[in-house]
This record gives structure tokens, sequence and C-alpha cells, in this order.
């Protein structure tokens, strides 16, 4: 079996990171996992500005900001990134199993950077009843579909959470010509960051309704309507105040969760406090690690990871 | 216009089923379905249980089909290549009245044919099933049960039908069907079926039409029967709780349903449910908040440790329900047709049964039934990475490198799948779905939905704008920003 110093699953801005920072503190053989067909993950579809803030002190959009990681990590030879590369299994001996088109592979390393992101909860995780038409969507999914293919999903739009995915979509779908109806939040509070509310909400008029649930979602083929409620400090519903609203489309920006499978299925433990896992050489970084509001902190909180791994590999030497 | 010896009318899996079974005769057998793709009706729904054959009445028509059909379904997934696990059920009790109840079934059962029936007691129930609730004292055990994807069935029985001379009209809803009174049944065309886009003629016609057969058989004057829909909604599990149980789990059944159950699936994620609750509206799949309760609660009896967290995806399905029994007859008044209606649980399990029925029928009333020489029972099993083992899936991708292009990260399917499933007859996102996985796991399609769209774009030659999720209506996208 092929071994290797340091393979990270994960090109996104989180592995992207740890292997540039690996790499710097001098691990010299890094392979890189990604199973998309380019690095930057759910960067190239942020197509809006507001990333480097904090990393770069500049205003950047989710493509600059990936960009920026993606030139460098090309001139870096020791680095060597595989594409379109889809990880199925992870052992606590640290061999990974991936396949790719034409071939899978399984290669031992000496230490290993889970950089696997998050995927976005579902309408079925908040469990809203009703129909399933066609209309339903995450909003990434929403945002991938406008920003990646320039397909548009909807023209009545009902967005279910205030998340900044959520937010940032509302803004994107008025700016593409259809019209917003409301954003529902079930907490007192929006979720998302107050500079998202202010700016894809407040200055485009779109209704917010904390303190609301979307009861059912309504329509044979299409979405045709959602029911909306009140719902009391202990979350219970105010039938009372039951309203509808007439749409044509709902997107969900419900919150995200770690997308851990492979560490899961390896019976691996996450230590919370720090990137390391109960397996000496096993490390996590990102929103893999821990779900985190801004790009740039994740940028951070990865380049951690790699120096760890640098120097759990020099400790081995 | 086109004619026929038999029209089958559904293509769900009894309609299917009666498709393949009748292929095998020198016959001219064509089959209408009104949705975009096969099994989009009740089928979809199923909750893919090969029962044994408890839990209905010793005399029952569909206890007997149950019986006879557990053991056809075998041979059929075998012949078909379709992944059948006989996993055995339990019915459990909490007390000793419940106990007493069991050994009634049992007796029952045993009337019907139903083998190796046996109680288990705490002791077997501890070391065979360790998620169990301790609260049960004793449990029936029918190994004999057992599990098979509803939709693949459907879809791999009418593959193999069509190979063996089928015709096969899918979106085509009968709206009406002129019944002629004629001297020779079998020799003449008694029926004019007429589809919104075609017109259609035959000497015999199998009313397989599921939530619809009342419709259906009220266009020939046929009136002794109402299909009521009897509605069940069913919650999946993620996949990484796909062995919480090693059985199929049933309470003591109720007048009119089997009780919420934890049901194993051959797509490895377990399911909870159904709901029974008889509605009017044969369109209503809504599913609901006390529903959702309501199985939580009944699970959590069975196996305390299952969590509404668990649950990935949910839906409801109707059962088509006439009375308590399955109708299967041939029609006095309407020479030529066969009913087959109130296929409502244990259908999927009798489905190769009634169409044994079927062709009995059809002999009977003087169709003449020559084998063919050629029948091609068998069909290429489908590869489907999910359901393999790594070293294999190694193999599998070496022969076909498009294997290794994963397009679904939950499910781990390839784009070679869905291409495949799309040659095979997917016409929409839900027959991929059903077919492949795809899009059916934890991220419900957040990942993999533009990539099946597209996939299914290059296949079909359709525009992105025209992919639907489950026929016309259901279109998926709005406008393309290209189109200004």
């Amino acid at each position: 079996m092929v071994e290797r110093e340091l393979v990270i699953v994960g090109g996104g801005p989180a592995g992207m990171a740890a292997a540039i920072t690996a790499d710097e503190n001098g691990v010299k053989d890094i392979l890189l996992l990604e199973r998309d067909q380019y690095l930057g993950g759910i960067l190239n579809q942020c197509i809006h500005p507001g990333f480097g803030l904090d990393y770069f002190n500049e205003v950047l959009t989710g493509p600059e900001y990936a960009d920026r990681f993606i030139k460098k990590i090309k001139n870096i030879p020791e680095i060597e990134i595989s594409l379109k590369t889809f990880a199925v299994k992870l052992t606590q001996d640290k061999i990974i199993t991936y396949i790719k088109p034409g071939t899978m592979e399984s290669i031992k390393a000496k230490a290993v950077i889970m950089a696997t992101g998050c995927r976005e909860r579902t309408r079925e995780m908040v469990h809203v009843a009703g129909t399933r038409p066609s209309g339903v969507y995450s909003a990434g999914l929403a945002q991938k579909l406008i920003n990646i293919e320039g397909l548009l999903p909807g023209k009545k739009i009902v967005i279910v959470g205030s998340g900044d995915i959520g937010l940032i979509m509302a803004r994107r779908f008025v700016l593409e010509g259809a019209k917003v109806e409301a954003v529902i939040e079930v907490e007192k509070q929006p979720s998302g960051l107050v500079r998202n509310v202010v700016q894809c909400l407040e200055d485009f008029d779109i209704p917010l309704f904390c303190g609301h649930r979307v009861s059912g979602i309504f329509g044979q083929d299409r979405v045709e309507k959602v029911c909306v409620v009140q719902v009391d400090d202990m979350l219970n519903d105010l039938p009372e105040t039951c309203f509808e609203i007439n749409c044509d489309t709902v997107l969900f920006s419900v919150g995200l969760i770690q997308e851990n499978e492979l560490i899961e299925m390896a019976g691996v433990k996450i230590n919370k406090k720090t990137n390391t896992t109960d397996v000496p050489g096993m490390f996590v970084c990102g929103n893999a690690f821990k779900i985190y509001d801004l790009a740039d902190t994740v940028t951070e909180d990865s380049s951690i990871a790699g120096i760890q791994a640098a120097e759990y590999l020099e400790r081995l030497i | 216009m086109k004619s026929f010896d038999v029209i089958i009318i559904g293509g769900g899996v009894v309609g299917t089923a009666i498709a393949r079974e009748l292929s095998k005769y020198k016959i001219r057998i064509g089959l209408l379905e009104k949705e975009t793709e096969l099994a989009f009706g009740v089928s979809k729904s199923n909750s893919g249980i090969i029962h044994p054959g408890t839990q209905n009445p010793a005399n029952s028509l569909k206890g007997k089909l149950c019986v006879q059909g557990n053991l056809l379904t075998r041979r059929i997934a075998k012949e078909l290549g379709i992944d059948f696990q006989e996993v055995g059920e339990l019915i459990v009790a909490f007390n000793e009245e419940e106990r007493l109840r069991l050994l009634q079934l049992k007796k029952e059962g045993e009337i019907l044919g139903v083998p190796r029936l046996n109680i288990v007691d705490q002791e077997w129930l501890k070391k065979h099933e360790p998620n169990l609730s301790l609260k049960i004292v004793a449990a029936l055990h029918a190994p004999t049960a057992g599990i098979i994807s509803p939709y693949r069935m459907a879809y791999d029985l009418s593959e193999n039908a069509v190979k063996n001379g089928v015709e096969i009209f899918t979106s085509a809803k009968v709206e009406n069907i002129k019944a002629t009174p004629v001297e020779n049944i079998g020799r003449e065309f008694a029926f004019e079926i007429n589809t919104s886009t075609k017109m259609f003629k035959s000497k015999y016609i199998v009313n397989a039409a599921g939530l619809f057969a009342d419709e259906i058989a009220g266009m020939m004057g046929i009136d002794d029967f109402k299909i009521t829909p009897r509605k069940g909604e069913e919650f999946l599990l993620d996949k990484k709780r796909e062995n919480i149980t090693n059985h199929l789990i049933f309470p003591l059944p109720s007048k009119t349903s089997k009780g919420v159950l934890v049901i194993k699936t051959s797509d490895g994620n377990p399911m909870i449910g159904p709901t029974a609750e008889d509605v009017t509206d044969k369109k209503d799949v809504s599913t609901s908040d006390e529903g959702l309760q309501k199985v939580l609660f009944s699970v959590k009896r069975l196996v305390p440790s299952i969590k509404g967290e668990d649950i990935i995806a949910y839906f409801a399905g109707l059962r088509p329900v006439s009375g308590d029994d399955f109708i299967i007859r041939h029609e006095e008044s309407v020479p030529g047709c066969i009913t087959v209606a109130g296929i409502q649980s244990p259908g999927l399990s009798a489905a190769p049964a009634i169409a044994a029925m079927v062709k009995d029928l059809l002999k009977a009333t003087g169709l003449r039934l020559r084998r063919k020489l050629f029948f091609q029972k068998h069909r290429n099993k489908t590869t489907h990475l999910f359901a393999q083992p790594l070293w294999k899936t190694k193999k599998t991708i070496q022969e076909d490198a498009d294997f290794g292009d994963i397009v679904c990260r939950c499910e781990m399917v390839s784009a070679k799948e869905v291409k495949e499933a799309i040659k095979r007859g997917a016409k929409t996102l839900d027959g991929i779905k059903f077919r492949t996985r795809a899009g059916a796991g934890r991220c419900h399609g957040g990942f993999c939905t533009t990539k099946l769209m597209k996939i299914l774009s290059q296949e079909t030659g359709k525009p992105l704008t025209k992919i639907t999720k489950r026929g016309p209506g259901t279109e998926m996208i709005k406008k393309d920003r290209a189109d200004g």
C-alpha cells in the first residue's frame, strides 16, 4: 500500500489552509483530496462580498477569497491535488480509501486532516408537515442553481430560517427579479449576522417574522402556499395566529451540520476543544470541526490543524 | 389505433407483475399508466415488506395469496436480480394477555400455511434484538418475512416484461372505455380504450388501477365496489441507524392495520410507520405533525432509542382499500374484464400470486395461453454501489470508469448508475431517486440535484428548464437566466 506523509480530505477553505500551513511548517509530502472538479468548495457559489475582512483586511467575494488560496497552493510542488476524488472510507490506522473516475485506491497516511465541511439542515430535519411538491430547496442549493448554473428556481419565495445563506439568498432573489414574500424565523432574534439582516432584508424591505414557524407546505405539483403560525416562548404554536402566504418556492436556511460521516464510521471521536481526535495524528478542521460564521475563521482554525499535523509528523522522526 | 389481446390498466407493482406473468405466453399485451413513470402511484410509498402471511384471517384471499406470493417473490427476485433479504419478523407482546393473542395469530398463520412460526421469549429477544424495549415479554417470530425494494421490483418486472414483448405506455390516463358485448370472448375486440392521446382496442382488460380501480370499473358500468384511500405516513431514518433492529418489528395488529412498525428496508435506511387514517381525497399525500408524534410515540414503545433527530425523510402513501379483502374476479356483467382491486397490504407480497391468479382467470374465460418457446426469464442484475462491498466496487470501477464518478455523496451513487437508470426508463428526478437512491440520503439532494439535472438533460436532450421532479407541473426551474 502506498504511504503518504499527510493526507487532507476536502479542498475547500479549510483543506487548502491546512495544506498550505502544513507545507510552511515543513511537511514535504501532502495529498489533498477534493470530490468536486475544482478547489474552493462552497466559496465558489458565494459570489457576494464580505469575505477576507479579517484575514486579508480587504473585501472580497467568495470566489476571489478562494482564488487567493488556489493560486498559492498550485505553486507548492509538495502538495499534490487530486480532484473528482471521493473518500469512501477511513480507518483508525489512517488508511483512506477513495474513488475517482476509473480507479479505487487505498493509501496509508502518517497524518490525516479531515476538512470535509458541512451540509445544510433540511426541511425533513425540522419536520415541516404538508405535501412534497416541487419548489422546496435548501438555500445553498438555490444559491448554486442561480450563481453557478444561471437558473432561477422560483419567482415567489418564502424563506424558512434566518441563517446567513438564507438572508444572502433573499437579496439574491430580489436582484434576479423574484419576489421574496417573507423570512420566517422561529427564534425571537434572527440567527444570521446583523450586517446581513440590514443589507439583505431591511435594505430591500423584505418582511422578517421572528417568533414564527412554517407549520405546513402545500401544493399538489408545485408549491402553492405555506401556513405560518406564531409560537410562544416554549416554541408551542399559537393556533389562532395562523396565516397563509402564497408562493411558488420555499427555501430552507435552518442551520448547518458537520459532515463527519467518515470519522463517525471509523469510530473516531473528535476532541471538542482542539482540532485533534482520539487517534494520534488525525485532525479535524474548519466547519467539519465546528460550524463557523466566517470563512476567515475557518482559514485560521485550519491553519492551526496544519501546524498540529506538521508538529505531529516532526515528532515521529 | 393499437390492438392487443390484453390491456392492463395500472403500472404499479401489481400491474407490472401481471404483465410479466402474461408475457410468458404468445399473446399481445399492452400496459397503460397515467403517471409519467411506473410505480408513481400506490407502489412508491409501499413499505417494502414481503410478509410471511400472518395477521390475515385464515379463510381470506389475501392471506392465501400472501403465503403463495412470499414463495414466488423469492423466485422472481432470483430471476430478475432484485435484492431480497429474508430478515424475519417479530410480532411483540407486552403482557400475558397479548402473549395469548400471539398464540392465536400463530394458529391462524399455520392454518394459512405460514412455515416455521415460533414464539420466542425474553431471553431470545435480548440476544437477537438487543435494542427492543425490555417491557416486551414475548414475540411471534416469522422467519420467512423479507424485504425488497417495491419500486425496483416494479421497474425490474416491467423491464423483463418489455423484453418479452409487452408494450408499456406511460402518461396514458384512461379517459373512457367502450365495452361491447361480443359473441366470442377472446376472439373479438370487446374493448375500446381512450386515453388523452391514443386509442387502444383489446379483447381483455385487467383493471389494476390501484386507487382509481373503482373509477375504471365505473367506465364499464361496474359499480359494486368503491376504493377508499387509507393514508399512511412513514418516516425514514438515517442509514447510520441501519442496524437498530435485525428483524421487522410489529406490534399486535389492530382491526384496520398491522400497526406502527420498525421496518428494515432494502436501501439500508430503517423506516418507522405507517399511520392508518381513512381519507376522502385520492391525492392527499400530505404528512402532519400529529402523524409524526403518533409514529414516534408508537415506535419508542418498541425500540426506545429511536429519536426524532434520526429522521431524514418522510412521506405519505394511500392504501387502496375496498372492504377487508382483495377483489380479484372476472366480471360476469362485462365479459373479458378482470378486476384486481382493493390491493392494500399485503399487496406487494401477494403481487406474483395475484398475477398467477389473473392468468388463471383469463384462461378460464377462454383466452388461449400457449407458452413462448423463448421466454427470457432472466435479467442482468443492476449494479448499485451502495449494495456491494468496497472490494467489488474496485473491480466495477476498473471495468467502467464512470462508476468512479460519484454524484450522490450521501448514498454513494455514481454517474454511471444514473445514466443506466435513465436508459432503463427514468424520466424524472424521482424516477432516478427510486431506481438509484441518488438524492434520497441525508442531505436530501442539497449537493447532487444540479448534477442529476444536468445528466438527465444531457441524456434526454431536454433543456434544464424542462427537468421535473415527477412529471409535468413539477419543473425544478422557473427561468433560465440565459433566456433573458
